[in-house]
């Protein structure tokens, strides 16, 4: 235990780099899922056939692919194409289109779970598809969407690691290369657990927050 | 102002409307009847696009009623509608649910939606309530600001889905002395409902649907009391003596 002190002081420093490089990866994929879910979602629910299957089949390609295989495709494939990607980059569009369907599949269901004369009421008052979409739907599917967006979250912290497949230097792999010079497995490992938990933590509670929040109506 | 020509309109094998004909003059109040599932609901709902219709033609003020033309919006800003389960936005105030069409539809400024917003509110007895959000609200001041919403459209013609079918009974008679105002004020409305004693003392007219189509029409009076064809007979003795 003691021992576990000592290097815990030793390799905090180096691996709290690892974290930043962590939650650079969690939150620019993040966004990037966001927005391309939204887009997907809103193709999907358009009422337009073509942009509906095309959206649909964009979602089942996505899911059928694993993380770790769209990483290696953009890092590794996409320069013999001419579009050569940092690793982080590489990361972020990476991590940020695989869970895009997720995100997708989870808005269409938080938008199509809004009472159809939420729809009808604002139709009646003039309001065309989008105008309906952006002061009656999304507005009322967000408190529906937020507690599954939370686990989004939290899943997407932990499969930022995927990225030290690619060379992103996050706190997966920032442990591994220090396991890996010092020997220290047991110290090291657990230290890195530790620190993903610790940023889990707040996000666990914020699905808390808005679980109890989504209850009350 | 609103005629209705020869309409049909099935959903899948179903036929429910078969021909249907009819017209409301400005400032008249009618009032449709009949039993449930006779596409009585259907012809409001076509009337404002939320339903296409087959054949036949429907205008208003002379413009054609199409839901997939862009002309919809347009009479839709003139022809509201209040619905059965009222429909309020849950998120929103009484008074946002209000100047919501005004704001964003008709893009007026904020001061005048928020101003006539709070004298509608106030007009339906409830301007003590504009910060309440839907939820607090009873079912009878819920239809309230409904008719509120509708009337901030400054509509020409309001359409009303069976407004009272889904209020506890001891709370019906606010909302029919709200549309009883408006009739009085000279709002054009037209009425689904199974109130009898509202069509009779405030329809000017009334239409008798059955199966799809226009049974008898008439006076309201005229009709609720000396009903001519046997069917209306039969569905009024029901509504009015169930035992």
């Amino acid at each position: 235990m003691k021992g576990f002190w000592r290097d815990a002081v030793e390799f905090f420093p180096i691996l709290l780099n690892g974290v930043a490089l962590t939650i650079i990866v969690t939150i620019g994929s993040l966004l990037l899922s966001t927005v391309l879910g939204l887009v997907w979602a809103m193709m999907r629910v358009s009422g337009i056939k073509a942009l509906s299957m095309l959206s649909a089949s964009l979602i089942n390609v996505i899911r059928g692919i694993p993380i770790i295989v769209l990483l290696f495709y953009l890092y590794f494939v996409m320069p013999d194409l001419g579009v050569t990607l940092s690793a982080l980059q590489a990361a972020i569009l990476g991590l940020g289109i695989a869970y895009s369907a997720y995100q997708a599949e989870n808005f269409r269901a938080g938008i199509e779970a809004i009472d159809k004369g939420q729809i009808e009421a604002a139709q009646s008052i003039g309001m065309g598809w989008w105008l309906t979409m952006r002061r009656v739907v999304l507005p009322q599917a967000v408190r529906i969407v937020l507690p599954p967006y939370g686990n989004v979250m939290i899943m997407m912290l932990k499969d930022s690691s995927q990225a030290s497949t690619i060379t992103v230097a996050e706190l997966a792999l920032q442990g591994k290369l220090i396991a890996s010079s010092t020997f220290k497995n047991t110290s090291v490992f657990t230290l890195v657990a530790l620190m993903y938990l610790t940023m889990s933590i707040p996000l666990i509670l914020l699905v808390r927050h808005f679980e109890k929040r989504a209850g009350k109506r | 102002m609103i005629e209705l020509n020869d309409v049909h309109k099935s959903f899948g094998r179903v036929e429910v409307l078969k021909g249907i004909t009819a017209s409301v003059e400005k400032g008249e109040v009618v009032c449709i009847i009949g039993p449930s599932g006779s596409g009585k609901s259907t012809i409001l709902r076509c009337i404002n696009g939320l339903e296409s219709y087959d054949r036949g033609e429907i205008s208003v003020e002379g413009l054609k009623v199409d839901r997939d033309a862009p002309s919809i919006v347009n009479i839709r800003t003139q022809v509201s509608m209040v619905f059965q389960r009222f429909n309020l936005f849950p998120h929103r105030t009484a008074l946002e649910n209000v100047v919501e069409g005004p704001l964003y539809v008709k893009k007026e400024s904020r001061a005048q939606a928020f101003d006539r917003g709070r004298a509608l509110l106030a007009q339906v007895g409830l301007a003590e309530k504009a910060d309440a959000h839907p939820p607090q609200l009873s079912g009878g001041q819920q239809q309230r600001v409904a008719i509120a919403r509708a009337l901030a459209m400054q509509p020409k013609a309001i359409l009303f889905d069976e407004p009272t079918s889904a209020l506890d009974p001891e709370l019906v008679g606010d909302v029919l002395g709200v549309m009883r105002k408006l009739a009085d004020d000279g709002m054009t409305m037209v009425v689904v409902t199974h109130e009898m004693g509202f069509a009779r003392d405030v329809a000017d007219r009334v239409l008798f649907i059955d199966g799809g189509v226009i049974v008898e029409q008439g006076p309201a009076r005229a009709l609720l009391n000396q009903p001519q064809h046997p069917r209306t007979q039969d569905f009024l003795r029901r509504v009015l003596h169930p035992l």
